[in-house]
């Protein structure tokens, strides 16, 4: 058969329901091969917003993303959403056509150094050199991809080679000598963690995005009620711990709450499950947690010790390691009441520093009172994609995530245009669950192309613009840092995103009123198809509390 | 935050022998801004896999991070900090000396001392060759330099452990 249907054979074998891409002549036979593989493809209309979509995809479902792209134009268009999948983990296999293998390095008609391109940006990647190769580099390319800690790779495929006929045997074990990713966590060190935790007066529980992809949520939570140990999350863990749970801080970090961020910055251990001790969540590094020492437990071993010298190392898979930890930990029966004075004060802050901010008196909207409305219309029950902005950090504050894989932004590598394409492709992922994006009007702009793939293949997201008229994340930021010496960052009220989504073949909305807003998002909610909404909110608000950049944590303004 | 240990380091790299596993590592190094003093790269007894020896200055970088970013490449197969005193490490240099009448003898029998080789002979140069330990070949350069160094090739370091087991 010709290798570009042992692809699709492939994709199948791997349990691939879905592909985001787009064509070109590099990949003509990977889309011919389309027409009789009974796979669904999703025609993007820029290969970022297929890549992004490929991601919204495995973070909702928790499965392999797939984006195709053809050559040249077509591959350096991934390459943004390669680097954010890298940043935040994210299982995407990226199949790129290449020019003829003739072709290859003559700067030939679109010819890009796919290869070389994405090297930095990728978990891994294959250049295909013989039709025989195909096959097995699409499922080790899987492999890779979700084992471990997850990330992209990358397929280059030349045209002639995909084209050319192989006979077919189905691959059934991916052997890789230099990839064995430890899962297991070493019982001695997980038994000093127990010991650790048991002996703490001030613990709290850091918990990132890791405890996510290990789909360890459950097994934090019986951590963190095997005592009473505080948890906070970082931006990519939110919803690895119920909001709504006591024992939740609120996450942490440049806009985390003072709370999570006095408890760390007080704290005598730490236990940081899945996270990475991002400078966002530090702060200035030198003082973070100065007083605590570390339990460190990730997949990843070069992300013990980067930034934080671990004192008890514990490599593997979260799942498994918590679920040892807990069994420790219970054995050991150490005296709750020690945790009394650490609560106390928690409490104090909690009650002196909640979230808050000033409400409007008339019917204007504020930005934090959108999220609450849309939590409150949502029932908290949705699947929330968000873009790059001050709405990404309102979402994160005000919409209480309390299960996993519902919370969907682009965290590490904070790409603005991320939200949109990645809600269409949770959309796709989770047809059966509410999927709403939470944009700017800056960020929105950035993808808003992939509305007319919504419409067309009636992916019903809903997607409600933070109007502020303004790039508000960096207006804040010359605000507060620039002395209010704005700089190209007012947009205006343009477009018209009315008229905008109703171009694409989208529904469109406007709301104005903070009065009806509740009942004006259920309205939206309830319409079929995808809706986009200009939500016209405060022009100038800010986000709130903020570490300056480079500040200590327990320097927290506003 | 890893330790920096301040000593040079020998890392002794198994790889997979695939095109672009070099890339991958020299790009692996400039992205993290690791720097590289010496790197060699070779094929093995089994021709599907490749060593590449690579020094870098301890001082400068935490070590312990760099392996474990190198792990993290799925072509790399295995990685052995070599420690000196477990070790034999060789480089190959060659000098080009401008030389004639009366210095030429005296060069020459500097690379004897040095159990060097000579190359090459014109009228007025010589082209000597050296093999030794990295402080070797400095110590030999520091010896010809004043007689007019015109150029000097270095390999950069092999390094094989002492002993039955494997490197
Ligand atoms: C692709 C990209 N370009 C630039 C930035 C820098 N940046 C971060 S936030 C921001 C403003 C976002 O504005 P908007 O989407 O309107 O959201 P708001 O902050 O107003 O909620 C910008 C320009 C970025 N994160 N991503």
């Amino acid at each position: 058969m010709r290798a570009v249907d042992a692809v699709m054979e492939c994709l199948k074998a791997e349990g691939v329901e879905v592909v985001f891409g787009y064509p070109g002549g590099a990949n003509l036979p990977t889309y011919d091969a389309f027409v009789d593989a009974g796979i669904r493809h999703v025609l993007v209309r820029h290969e970022q917003g297929g890549g992004h979509a490929a991601s919204g995809y495995a973070r909702a479902t928790g499965k392999v993303g797939v984006c195709l792209a053809t050559s040249g134009p077509g591959a350096t268009n991934l390459v943004t959403a390669i680097t954010d999948a890298m940043m935040d983990s994210t299982p995407v296999v990226f199949i790129t056509g290449q020019v003829r293998t003739e072709l290859l390095g003559t700067d030939g008609f679109q010819e890009a150094d796919t290869l070389g391109i994405t090297m930095p940006i990728v978990k891994h990647s294959f250049m295909i050199q013989h039709p025989l190769e195909i096959p097995r580099a699409i499922h080790e390319a899987f492999h890779i991809a979700r084992t471990g800690r997850p990330g992209p790779v990358v397929i280059d495929i030349p045209q002639d080679l995909s084209r050319a006929e192989i006979d077919y045997e189905p691959v059934t074990d991916v052997h890789l000598p230099g990839y064995q990713p430890t899962t297991e966590g070493n019982q001695k060190q997980i038994r000093q963690a127990a010991k650790a935790l048991a002996s703490a007066r001030r613990p709290v529980i850091y918990a990132g995005g890791g405890v996510i992809n290990a789909n360890a949520a459950e097994e934090l939570c019986a951590l963190a009620r095997a005592d009473r140990f505080p948890v906070t999350c970082t931006l990519m863990g939110l919803g690895a711990f119920p909001a709504p749970d006591p024992q939740w801080l609120g996450m942490l970090g440049m806009h985390g709450t003072r709370a999570a961020n006095y408890a760390i910055d007080e704290a005598d251990l730490i236990c940081c499950i899945g996270a990475r001790f991002d400078d966002r969540v530090t702060g200035k590094l030198s003082e973070f947690a100065p007083r605590a020492k570390f339990i460190h437990i990730d997949i990843d071993p070069a992300e013990i010790s980067k930034n934080v010298p671990a004192h008890i190392p514990i490599v593997g898979d979260a799942k498994n390691i918590l679920t040892k930890l807990v069994a420790e930990y219970r054995a050991l029966e150490p005296d709750r009441s020690r945790l009394e004075e650490w609560w106390q004060r928690i409490e104090t802050w909690r009650e002196r520093h909640p979230l808050a901010y000033e409400d409007s008196a008339d019917t204007e909207i504020k930005p934090q009172f959108l999220i609450q409305a849309l939590y409150e219309a949502t029932g908290g029950d949705a699947i929330v994609c968000s873009d790059v902005g001050q709405h990404q950090m309102w979402a994160a504050q005000y919409y209480h995530f309390d299960k996993p894989r519902r919370w969907i932004n682009s965290g590490g590598l904070g790409t603005m245009g991320y939200g949109l394409p990645a809600a269409m492709g949770a959309a796709v992922g989770c047809p059966d669950q509410t999927v709403v994006c939470i944009t700017g009007d800056g960020s929105v702009q950035m993808n808003v192309q992939e509305l007319a793939t919504c419409a067309e293949d009636g992916i019903p997201i809903k997607v409600f613009i933070m109007n502020n008229g303004y790039l508000g994340m960096v207006r804040q930021w010359q605000e507060l840092f620039w002395d209010r010496r704005y700089s190209h960052v007012d947009m205006g009220r343009f477009p018209d995103f009315l008229k905008l989504a109703e171009a694409y073949g989208a529904t469109g909305m406007r709301f104005t009123d903070k009065t009806t807003l509740v009942d004006d998002i259920r309205a939206a909610l309830a319409t079929d198809g995808p809706v986009m909404v200009d939500v016209r909110v405060t022009a100038e608000e800010n986000v709130y509390p903020m570490i300056a950049p480079g500040a200590p944590a327990r320097d927290m303004v506003g | 935050m890893s330790l920096r240990s301040g000593r040079k380091h020998t890392l002794s790299i198994l790889v997979e022998n695939k095109p672009g596993v070099l890339t991958r590592i020299a790009g692996l190094f400039a992205r993290r801004g690791f720097n590289i003093d010496t790197l060699t790269v070779g094929p093995t007894d089994d021709e599907r896999i490749s060593r590449i020896t690579l020094t870098l200055d301890g001082a400068l970088h935490p070590i312990d991070q760099v392996v474990k970013q190198l792990h993290k490449l799925i072509n790399v197969l295995k990685i052995r900090d070599l420690e000196p005193t477990d070790t034999v490490a060789r480089e190959l240099a060659m000098f080009k000396v401008a030389v004639d009448g009366a210095q030429r003898a005296e060069v020459m029998q500097i690379c004897e001392i040095f159990r060097g080789k000579v190359v090459d002979v014109t009228k007025r140069s010589l082209v000597l060759e050296v093999t030794g330990t990295t402080d070797k070949i400095e110590a030999f350069e520091r010896m010809v330099r004043p007689f007019g160094l015109v150029e000097m090739m270095r390999t950069g370091e092999i390094a094989i452990s002492r002993g039955r087991g494997e490197t």
